[in-house]
């Protein structure tokens, strides 16, 4: 660490990685920060989803003092951006060649009115099943590609005691499992008229009914502890055999390494049903607010260049289960499962088949998401309600956004 | 137990003196100028910040606080949102069942301790242990007792019971009673140490009277002891609707809201609203509902009770 260094400045982060492997990865940023001779200021603020940190964030930037980057996601960013609060990164991105690096649709998350304003972290996968080998050959069956088989597959594996599909009850979990179905069912044009551009015809669509009465008819597959159950306790289920798979994104693969699992022999994962040549993904990212303070600025610009590092981005999501936000790094060192997910990646890029996930506030305002959460999660639990009136009440719910 | 000594001595205190020195006159504003930084901080605190959250329902605010005003919007909104209403009336189950189990057990369980038994000392600290523990703690061991999978359900099965059922907490229209169960439990104890203080501040000589008309001891406790508890129901009333109408972390921690939001408070709305879904106007809307209704209850409730005393 070198002190001495002329423009030497300090940023603060606020982020919520703070479970074992997301620190020990944070701790690699620091360092490559560190080396270049600028101070980190870590605050982090605990919290799985970033509830708790979104509220810090708030209060700071209210009282005129946000740190100097912030874990901000999604639509998110445009919504700081409106406020004027964020700063410009245009320089950073030209020198580094960011156009070339990301795929335009990370890239144009990133911009805000034509500018850079954040850096992309990482990318994750949402579509993602997960599967426990042993359990799906003793009940002799395979990891399903259809929705038909899946169901077939669950009476097999419930006639041998297991628990088909492991599931925690909680609305973003719920939301996480209906948007596999719904982009299964209609596609990806489908998915992004639905649920980004909130077209009121296709949230009604026969296609949507289908999608909800299938996402309802996967309660028969799961078991009925899993209101309010953690995501990670469901992990866990698989990983202890009770049950045989779970529709989760792939940070569920650190619970697979914490449980000294290797992919493809230990666990297995495949697309969801009918979404293999299509990817929702989550990306995590970091908002540059703007400094007064011309060190601050400089240690600022530094941070977001040493993000797309490939050093960082390699020890990164490898600790953190994700891919690379760029695409022309070296997979080698990473597990089958983020190998198939970078290629995937790569091939809906080309395709147009990425959407932005709906679970993850990558799709929609942060008002709308939570009426639509509402709605489903109100819907799978609800056994009087119809498709057709959670449908109908997705429509309203679009239509008082616009 | 403060709360059930009677102040009946200080409030008839003598007819005020004219202050005839300085130092008397010191005395006289000395408890004004105590109070004085405590009032300001409250006033500030507490109403300036009551005012503010009105001004801002009064706003289309959604990610930081805007002062575009939109009238009654917010409240139109909020009456037509189905979400508000479950957790209202989720309030009005939750807040009732809570308020009555709590005092029927609480003055159960004072009649009973009452007895002059053995042991009393160590029943009443293992009755009031459960206050002890934070809303947080008590959610998370009912919500793995109340698990079908693992908890009173597993076990009572697991006894050969096959068809025994007891899963309200994954049953929306059920799971608000899941709230009741484990916040009696909670408080009921406290409760019991209230009217226990009560009921040992009685004069004796009452009792005695009574017993020497020949009445029975249930009779005793029916119309002379619980008429004697009045202030004791007052205090353990007010403490106990309090904690049901800013009920958050026992909600979080038991069943999250869910399954769905069947099992939402005003609070647990108000959060979610004004913190995480960018709809501070929405949120503040309904912070202030939740403060209308602790007027209702209470400004009538203060009002009698008050009253009534006066004229003691």
């Amino acid at each position: 660490m070198s002190m001495s260094t002329a423009q030497a400045g300090e940023v603060e982060v606020l982020h919520w990685w703070t479970s074992g492997g997301e620190a020990q990865a944070v701790g690699t940023l620091r360092d490559l920060l560190e080396s270049e001779g600028h101070s980190w200021k870590d605050f982090a603020v605990a919290g799985g989803a970033g509830d708790s940190a979104m509220t810090v964030l708030k209060s700071r930037a209210m009282s005129g003092n946000p740190p100097s980057a912030a874990q901000i996601n999604g639509p998110e960013i445009q919504e700081w951006g409106e406020l004027g609060l964020l700063g410009n990164l245009d320089d950073v991105a030209a020198e580094e060649n960011w156009d070339e690096l990301l795929s335009p649709v990370v890239a144009d998350m990133m911009r805000h009115d034509g500018h850079y304003v954040a850096v992309p972290v990482n990318v994750h996968r949402v579509n993602w099943m997960w599967a426990n080998p042993a359990v799906l050959e003793d009940a002799g069956v395979e990891i399903p590609t259809s929705w038909d088989e899946l169901f077939a597959a669950g009476d097999a594996l419930r006639e041998a005691g297991y628990v088909p599909l492991a599931h925690g009850g909680q609305p973003w979990q719920d939301a996480t499992v209906f948007e596999t179905v719904a982009l299964s069912l209609g596609g990806a044009d489908f998915y992004r008229q639905a649920f980004v551009e909130l077209d009121q015809d296709t949230l009604e669509s026969d296609t949507m009914i289908e999608a909800l009465e299938t996402f309802k008819r996967l309660r028969e597959l799961m078991d009925e502890g899993m209101p309010g159950r953690d995501w990670n306790l469901a992990t866990r289920m698989v990983i202890d055999g009770q049950a045989a798979m779970q529709i989760m994104g792939d940070w569920a693969k650190g619970e697979f390494t914490a449980a000294d699992m290797q992919a493809g022999s230990d666990y297995l994962c495949a697309p969801v049903p009918g979404t293999a040549d299509d990817f929702i993904f989550n990306i995590d990212s970091f908002a540059m607010f703007q400094l007064e303070d011309e060190e601050s600025t400089a240690a600022q610009k530094t941070l977001a260049r040493l993000i797309l590092q490939p050093e960082f981005q390699k020890t990164f999501n490898q600790l953190k289960g994700s891919i690379p936000a760029r695409t022309d790094l070296d997979m080698s060192g990473f597990d089958s499962c983020a190998q198939r997910s970078l290629d995937d990646f790569k091939a809906a890029s080309e395709g147009n088949t990425l959407v932005p996930s709906v679970a993850h506030r990558m799709a929609m305002r942060s008002d709308v998401q939570g009426a639509f959460f509402d709605i489903i999660t109100n819907y799978f639990n609800d056994e009087s309600m119809t498709a057709e009136q959670a449908a109908q009440r997705l429509s309203q719910a679009a239509s008082l956004a616009l | 137990m403060a709360f059930t000594t009677g102040s009946a001595a200080g409030a008839r205190s003598a007819p005020p003196r004219q202050p005839r020195s300085s130092s008397a006159r010191l005395q006289a504003w000395l408890p004004k100028l105590v109070l004085a930084p405590s009032v300001a901080v409250s006033l500030f605190f507490v109403y300036g910040f009551m005012i503010w959250t009105f001004v801002l329902s009064l706003t289309n605010s959604r990610m930081l606080p805007s002062y575009n005003f939109v009238g009654f919007g917010q409240y139109a909104r909020l009456m037509a949102n189905e979400r508000w209403w479950v957790a209202a009336s989720n309030l009005a189950v939750f807040g009732g069942l809570f308020v009555m189990l709590c005092l029927v057990i609480g003055a159960g369980l004072a009649i009973l301790l009452d007895q002059r038994i053995r042991q009393e000392g160590a029943l009443r600290t293992l009755y009031l242990y459960p206050m002890a523990l934070s809303f947080i703690v008590t959610g998370v061991v009912w919500k793995w007792l109340l698990n079908p999978g693992l908890g009173i359900q597993a076990m009572v099965r697991g006894w050969g019971f096959e068809s025994f059922n007891f899963d309200w907490l994954v049953r929306p229209e059920m799971a608000v009673y899941t709230l009741v169960i484990a916040a009696v439990w909670q408080a009921s104890g406290f409760v019991m140490a209230l009217f226990l203080a009560g009921l040992r501040g009685i004069d004796d000589e009452i009792i005695k009277a009574a017993q020497l008309d020949g009445a029975s001891l249930p009779r005793i406790y029916a119309r002379v002891i619980l008429p004697c508890l009045r202030p004791v129901v007052f205090s353990a009333v007010m403490i106990l609707s309090h904690i049901a109408i800013k009920s958050f972390d026992l909600v979080v921690a038991l069943t999250g809201g869910g399954p769905g939001y069947s099992s939402d408070l005003p609070a647990t709305f108000m959060y979610a609203h004004a913190f995480t879904r960018a709809q501070i106007g929405l949120g503040s809307a309904s912070a202030m509902l939740m403060l209308g209704g602790v007027l209702a209850i209470l400004v009538p409730y203060l009002y009698s009770e008050l009253r009534s005393k006066r004229h003691e």
